[in-house]
């Protein structure tokens, strides 16, 4: 804390308070209001309902939530293989190089996700690339938006590791795929789970590119919640939010115990 | 802090055998390490006998981490070749040198209990299960450890993590031991005792060959056989270690080793007598001290250590200088004065002082003997 004084620290924390409960609480307190309201005519909904959850669950609602769950696992699994990967071989080239393609990898997160999803859809509509209208193009989409946040996590977290940990392994005679496993994996497994959490969480929001390239029968949280509130049922898309949201906060705070747990051993 | 001596040598009899037939010298065949244009290790040339601790000193930036890391295998020579026995290392990765290294900051796995940590190295080299538990519990009582195999590192003191790596270090046996500032992240009380112990347990090693390299020329003088001096990425001087403090062969050395004092003289007669002592000429006073070839006319200086230098004159100080004294430090036990002589300020360490000492800018005497002083050529390079 920097400032010291008591009428300092108070509104410190007044300010803190204010713009979190105007950025982040009142958005989501008008979606929980809006996914339990009757009716919303005035400046407070005219009732309470469960109706809207009720609706979605027996609506298209867990088929969303298993569709969203397996594409973010798989997509977040694949591109933690490959961030990591890749980051540990872009260790060992020289800087520039380095630089360069670290810099490569962060292009499609520049790009607007639509542009994305399009790019895909066009480059792949040809054998023997033809992969449109397959989940795996879905998976793809996923894969490219958030790997560069893989990527970037794990090189901080390797450019952190002090280099000493390595090399006293190599010098007690552990060859390189031996000290990978049981020195640099291990130390760097924080980054690993905190950039697997980033990803997953990243994938469950994807809408952009998504809404480009989805199958039917392959649709996530955010695109059954954006064709609803589409089509004028914002109560439902509200609801159907609300589940999006516990279903990433109970994955993110699983990730979050099991990250504690391995840092503290 | 309750931690228990490096046990005796009862617990390492067997082993230390075993180590002793591992020994093995070091040679650095003209070694040369750059960093692009950089050149940070000049040509170097350096044996490291079996069984001898070298303790490499210098400056920060020296080289010395780079020599030790050469030997390591983590720093590529430009030229040169580095040998271990009769092993030619050079092209060979750090894997398969068969050496042991401990780091500043110990760099024990944090993820691993201290018995994991020890057996590391022969698990790695896969090693069967029943050497490595004896060994990790010989190399633990070695350092004595014993108790702490369960441990995380993080639930050590400094001094108990810098054990546990020394002990990680020795479970693999290594042919040679590398020591990169192992202490200086330790407070001085128990770097003083550590010094001590890592003296017993080459004792107990003796066959174990150790390049240590620090700062600091307390540990060097303690624990070394031989000392190497850095500076600038070459070897200033090499040789046994009371010989290079009794005789520094420059003055770089006498200054770095000690703290020495060097008065610039010039020699009035060449070596004489049996103890081959040469006078020089400071001022108007005569000199006498070891000589190292020089010839009547030469210029060049005259090396008195600060403990050496008394305040009364007797049959055996019979050097003599007049100073002006300028500053006094009591520390408890030992007094420091600083004096001006000739333009030269002199450092004086004495443990006893005269009952009266004169005021601060006036006139004293300072008396040395000429067999603890010796002439030393100024250096060459600036
Ligand atoms: N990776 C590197 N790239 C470029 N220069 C380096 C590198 N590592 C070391 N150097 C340079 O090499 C020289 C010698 O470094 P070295 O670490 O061997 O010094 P040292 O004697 O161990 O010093 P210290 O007592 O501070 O540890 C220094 O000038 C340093 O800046
Ligand atoms: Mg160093």
């Amino acid at each position: 804390m920097l400032v010291w004084s008591r009428p300092g620290r108070i509104l410190i924390w007044a300010v803190f308070a204010l713009l979190f409960g105007v950025l982040f609480l009142a958005p989501l307190a008008v979606i929980l209001l809006s996914s339990l309201a009757d009716q919303w005519n005035g400046v407070l909904p005219s009732g309470l309902t469960t109706e809207h959850y009720s609706d979605v669950v027996q609506g298209a609602a867990w088929k969303a939530v298993k569709a969203s769950l397996v594409t973010g696992f798989l997509a977040s699994a694949l591109a933690l293989v490959s961030g990591t990967w890749a980051a540990l071989a872009l260790r060992i080239q020289d800087a520039t190089l380095a630089r360069v393609l670290g810099v490569l990898f962060f292009i499609p997160s520049a790009v607007p996700s639509v542009s994305v999803g399009l790019g895909l859809l066009v480059a792949f509509s040809h054998p023997p690339l033809l992969l449109n209208g397959t989940i795996a193009i879905v998976m793809v989409a996923h894969f490219v938006l958030i790997s560069a946040f893989t990527f970037g996590n794990v090189s901080a977290g390797l450019a952190r590791l002090s280099p000493d940990f390595e090399q006293v392994a190599s010098s007690l005679g552990a060859r390189p795929a031996y000290r990978l496993w049981h020195v640099t994996l291990p130390l760097l497994t924080p980054y690993l789970v905190a950039a697997f959490g980033l990803s997953f969480a990243l994938s469950m929001g994807e809408l952009g590119a998504t809404v480009m390239v989805y199958p039917p029968g392959w649709v996530t949280l955010p695109v059954s919640i954006f064709s609803l509130t589409d089509r004028g049922d914002v109560f439902a898309g509200a609801a159907l939010t609300m589940v999006l949201v516990a279903v990433t906060l109970i994955l993110l705070l699983g990730l979050e115990r099991v990250a504690g747990r391995q840092t503290r051993s | 802090m309750s931690v228990p001596a490096f046990t005796g040598s009862n617990v390492m009899d067997v082993d230390a055998a075993k180590i002793r037939g591992a020994g093995s010298n070091v040679h650095f065949d003209k070694v040369s390490v750059a960093y692009g244009a950089h050149v940070v290790l000049h040509p170097l040339t350096l044996d490291i006998a079996p069984g001898e601790i070298l303790a490499m000193i210098g400056p920060s930036g020296s080289g010395k981490t780079t020599a030790l890391r050469a030997v390591a295998g983590f720093v590529r020579p430009a030229s040169g070749r580095i040998r271990i026995g009769a092993t030619d290392v050079t092209d060979l990765p750090p894997y398969e040198r068969g050496l042991g290294m401990v780091v500043q900051n110990y760099a024990l796995f944090p993820h691993m209990r201290v018995e994991d940590n020890v057996a590391f190295g022969l698990r790695a080299q896969g090693a069967d299960k029943a050497l490595i538990g004896e060994r990790v519990k010989d190399s633990l009582a070695t350092v004595g450890m014993s108790g702490f195999a369960k441990r995380y590192p993080r639930e050590l003191s400094g001094g108990q993590q810098q054990r546990v790596a020394i002990a990680r270090a020795l479970a693999v046996r290594p042919r040679v031991l590398l020591l990169d500032e192992p202490l200086s992240a330790l407070d001085a009380q128990i770097r003083r005792n550590m010094v001590e112990e890592i003296a017993k347990l080459h004792r107990d090693l003796p066959g174990l060959t150790i390049l240590y390299v620090t700062h600091d020329q307390t540990e060097a003088l303690t624990l070394a056989d031989k000392i190497a001096i850095m500076r600038d990425g070459r070897v200033s001087s090499h040789g046994p270690t009371a010989e290079l403090y009794r005789r520094p062969p420059n003055r770089f050395t006498a200054e770095f080793l000690g703290r020495a004092n060097l008065l610039p003289v010039t020699v009035a007669e060449g070596a004489a007598g049996p103890k081959g002592l040469a006078k020089a000429r400071l001022g108007d006073a005569v000199l006498a001290g070891a000589a190292r070839g020089e010839k009547p006319g030469d210029k060049t200086l005259l090396c008195i250590r600060p403990q050496h230098l008394s305040l009364t004159g007797d049959e055996e100080h019979t050097n003599r200088i007049v100073g002006t004294l300028k500053e006094v430090h009591w520390q408890g036990e030992l007094t420091h004065l600083v004096l001006d002589v000739d333009g030269t300020p002199v450092r004086v360490s004495a443990t006893r002082l005269p009952v009266s000492l004169p005021e601060r800018g006036s006139a004293m005497p300072l008396f040395f003997a000429p067999g603890d002083t010796s002439l030393v050529p100024e250096d060459v390079r600036g």
